[in-house]
């Protein structure tokens, strides 16, 4: 077992009443194996990937449970340790892949910065490992896209630079969180092959949130629906999709507005 | 569960205080602040003069007393011209906008450029000193600050449907402008007339203090100042107290606005 | 980025064209004749028909602005009244000693500033944040002069570390350095709180940004993301602020110069407008606007420099 979350907690004690956002949340993941996980805004699905990442460790948030993740817990490693883990065996994505890179860095020492932290290299080797990645997420010409800045690329090329960021050092899990929501339809579906094809060829596991269930059910094995922080069911994508137990889960496919088949062609808008 | 406002509490309590002392002086002062004495030469501050007394034994505190005045008059006045005049450049450019508007803030934008000090230096480089002059040249300086604020804030207004709406049902501009937006700015208003306030106790007194600002039948805390210069070792309480009584008022104030901000959710 | 700069340069050059316009309208036009300033009151009628012919006075207004700015740019500033010599002879040794005060003030603001405000952002909440809170809003509300007369009260009378006798320059530059460090002082510190305040606000702004959070997710620690991410971001407004300050550095450093007996070009403008020597008071405005609006201009470029979202426009 490659991910082992148990009883996986996140309690808001800043704003007066104790808020819980992520209420026992449980999840077993093998190496190279792709997980949805759906809900509606505010269901505790973005919160679950953020705890995993170990990105809202601060005060006034209590984030109880354990998250085995290669026999390390991820909740209670101390901070140093943690970091080495960040960037280097698990990555993330999110959903505004603008506001996600830093406007004054070019996107190539944006994409190769993992490689800064966790390994000492010389910068054209550096370079060399970012351009490989930057391929691998899709970008065309990763030499040109090496030295824009986000706000020359369209939305799908930098979320496509977002992807090579995180794929840089070659993680086992890749978190993605909402990556395709901030994008239009086409551009989405070529970022889900994308997507299809890392964890394909690489063997990246992949945790993917979504409110959609139809996308999830496009790349994903396994599928956990999420509601008011809760787990509601789980099962197989497919099962899940065209036989959903639960009365939520049928809203969820019921109010996905009907789409032809996400499969795309041609180059990024 | 609210995070007290320390700004607004102690800013209050300071501002409040000086207003006070100021307000004192009107009324009543312990000496004929003009009153010279020469047994009490470079007095040291004691029971009799609880501020010491300055070169010419003219009492220090009654001195204060009425130099606060002064200043808080000045400042008071320059900021009535500079945010009213402002207000309505602001409003009529913010609300009307087109090739005036764009006009009129390039002008604002190269004035609000250069110091105010500098500038009213330059003016009355031209018109001679005084109090009236002083008041005539900060005022009109301070327009353009004013004007940037307040057209920002009216534009923000302009296009929201509470004001289309009264538009439509056929309210006119001026009580678009007076009834429907004026209230919703009014906390940003009110921080800059806090800032407003400061510069103008600041840049009177370093006007005073150079000189080049009020006379000396109406001495002011910046003039005080000037004038205490010369006896800073023989006598440093001249110094100390009027420099107290301007820092405690801009301080006082700029809590005030500090708190203000807080309060009301307004950035800086 | 070219076009953009061939637009700024334009902009640079009509901004100049009217301060010159506004600087000879106030001081060439409006206090009329200097006929009288420069002879005295009792000078023959043919003197002051000889003067006026000499100074072009007999010529339209916009020929004798055209006259007087092809002068101004040669370095021909005119006829000091009062002490009868060249302005610009009069003015070349003051503008170096205020040059070096608002230089020296400018250096201090951004070396007392920039550790503060980061050390405070970084640590917020934390004890030396608050101290510096505090002591920030207090000293932005002590006006340059009084601080001055407080420095050096304290470090004249207290702690006999200065002597409050002008250094100049030809005693040596470590010497004039050191007296100038107190005035500098005066000038940079209400200036570098509120330095430190904006620069803490825009920190903390940039921390709370989503590419912040990406960095953390990177394995940044705050204090590497800080420096690598945050900064480059945050100093963005703090340029400009600090371009703007320029002006408010200036008028400082003459207020400042009048507290220590400094001999800049601040004293020379406030006797020169007691005076009414006009073309001194008109060649300091000129110069102190030129430094203003040059100043401005090159934040504007190193503006552009550091965010790279405003290239090409």
């Amino acid at each position: 077992m490659m991910l082992s979350v148990r009883d996986l907690s996140v309690v808001f004690t800043d704003r007066g009443e104790p808020f819980t956002a992520v209420d026992r949340f449980s999840l077993q993941m093998d190496r190279g194996e792709t997980v949805g996980v759906v809900g509606e805004s505010g269901s505790g699905k973005s919160m679950t990937a953020h705890a995993l990442m170990g990105l809202i460790r601060r005060s006034q948030v209590e984030v109880t449970g354990s998250a085995v993740f290669e026999g390390a817990d991820l909740l209670t490693l101390p901070r140093r340790e943690l970091r080495r883990y960040q960037g280097k065996e698990l990555s993330i994505i999110f959903q505004e892949p603008m506001t996600s890179l830093d406007p004054t860095m070019r996107v190539g020492k944006q994409v190769e910065e993992s490689l800064v932290i966790h390994e000492k290299l010389a910068p054209g080797e550096r370079r060399a490992r970012a351009l490989d990645a930057m391929a691998l997420a899709g970008l065309p010409d990763p030499a040109e896209v090496y030295r824009r800045y986000p706000h020359q690329l369209s939305g799908g090329m930098r979320q496509r630079a977002m992807i090579a960021a995180a794929l840089v050092l070659r993680p086992r899990l890749l978190i993605a969180d909402e990556p395709t929501t901030a994008l239009d339809v086409t551009v989405q579906a070529q970022i889900l092959e994308t997507l299809k094809a890392i964890n394909r060829e690489q063997g990246t596991a992949i945790l993917f949130i979504s409110h959609d269930l139809g996308v999830v059910k496009a790349l994903c094995d396994r599928v956990v629906v999420m509601r008011q922080g809760k787990i509601v069911e789980e099962g197989a994508a497919d099962e899940v999709f065209h036989r959903p137990r639960q009365e939520y889960t049928k809203l969820l496919v019921a109010s996905r507005p009907a789409r032809k088949k996400l499969r795309g062609g041609g180059g990024d808008g | 569960m609210r995070r007290k406002n320390w700004y607004l509490i102690v800013g209050a309590v300071l501002t409040a205080s000086m207003l006070a002392f100021t307000a004192v002086g009107f009324f009543w002062t312990p000496y004929e602040p003009s009153a010279m004495s020469a047994a009490d030469k470079y007095a040291k501050p004691c029971a009799a003069h609880l501020f010491g007394c300055d070169q010419l034994g003219r009492d220090i505190l009654s001195r204060t007393l009425e130099g606060a005045g002064a200043t808080l008059a000045i400042a008071l006045a320059v900021l009535a011209v500079g945010a009213l005049a402002g207000l309505a450049v602001g409003a009529l450019c913010g609300y009307h906008g087109g090739a005036a508007d764009a006009l009129v803030m390039r002008l604002c934008d190269a004035v609000a450029a250069f110091p105010s000090v500098l500038l009213a230096l330059v003016v009355l480089a031209v018109t001679g000193p005084g109090k009236y002059n002083v008041i005539a040249a900060l005022g009109v300086l301070f327009v353009p600050s004013f004007a940037r604020l307040v057209r920002g804030e009216f534009l923000k207004y302009r296009d929201r449907d509470f004001v289309r709406s009264a538009k439509l049902i056929g309210v006119s501009d001026l009580r678009i402008i007076f009834v429907h937006i004026l209230p919703n700015i009014w906390p940003v208003l009110l921080s800059g007339l806090t800032i407003g306030f400061n510069n103008a106790v600041l840049a009177e007194a370093s006007m005073s203090y150079l000189g080049i600002g009020v006379s000396a039948t109406e001495p002011s805390l910046g003039y005080l100042l000037k004038d205490a210069q010369g006896y800073l070792f023989t006598a440093p309480w001249y110094t100390a107290f009027p420099a107290a009584a301007i820092v405690l008022l801009i301080l006082g104030v700029s809590l005030l606005g500090e708190g203000v901000r807080e309060r009301m959710g307004v950035g800086t | 980025m070219g076009r953009a700069l061939l637009k700024r340069v334009l902009l640079l050059v009509g901004t100049m064209l009217l301060v010159s316009v506004l600087a000879f309208v106030a001081f060439s036009v409006i206090p009329g004749d200097p006929t009288s300033s420069v002879l005295g009151i009792e000078a023959t009628d043919e003197q002051v028909a000889a003067l006026r012919a000499r100074l072009g006075l007999d010529l339209p207004v916009w020929q004798r602005y055209l006259r007087w700015l092809a002068a101004f740019v040669t370095g021909d500033f005119g006829q000091s009244y009062k002490f009868g010599l060249p302005v610009a002879e009069l003015l070349a040794s003051r503008a170096e000693v205020t040059l070096v005060l608002a230089g020296a003030a400018f250096v201090l603001i951004v070396a007392i500033s920039l550790p503060l405000g980061l050390i405070a952002a970084r640590y917020e909440g934390g004890i030396v944040d608050r101290i510096v809170t505090v002591l920030t809003q207090a000293v932005m509300s002590v006006p340059n002069f009084v601080m001055g007369i407080g420095l050096m009260y304290l470090f004249a009378l207290v702690l006999h570390l200065f002597e409050p006798k002008y250094v100049p320059l030809s005693d040596g530059l470590g010497a004039h350095l050191r007296f100038m460090l107190l005035p500098a002082l005066a000038v940079a510190l209400p200036k570098s709180a509120m330095t430190v305040k904006m620069l803490r606000g825009s920190i903390l702004g940039e921390m709370g940004q989503d590419y912040i959070r990406t960095a953390y997710s990177k394995g940044h620690s705050r204090s590497s993301a800080l420096w690598r991410h945050v900064l480059r971001n945050a100093m963005i407004p703090v340029v400009t602020f600090l371009a703007m300050a320029v002006g408010d550095i200036m008028a400082g450093s003459i207020v400042v110069e009048q507290v220590f007996g400094i001999p800049g070009l601040g004293r020379m403008l406030i006797s020169s407008i007691g005076t009414r020597d006009y073309p001194v008071v008109q060649a300091i405005v000129v110069m102190l606007a030129s430094v203003v609006v040059v100043c401005n201009f090159l934040a504007d470029l190193l503006y552009r420099v550091m965010d790279p979202r405003i290239d090409g426009r």
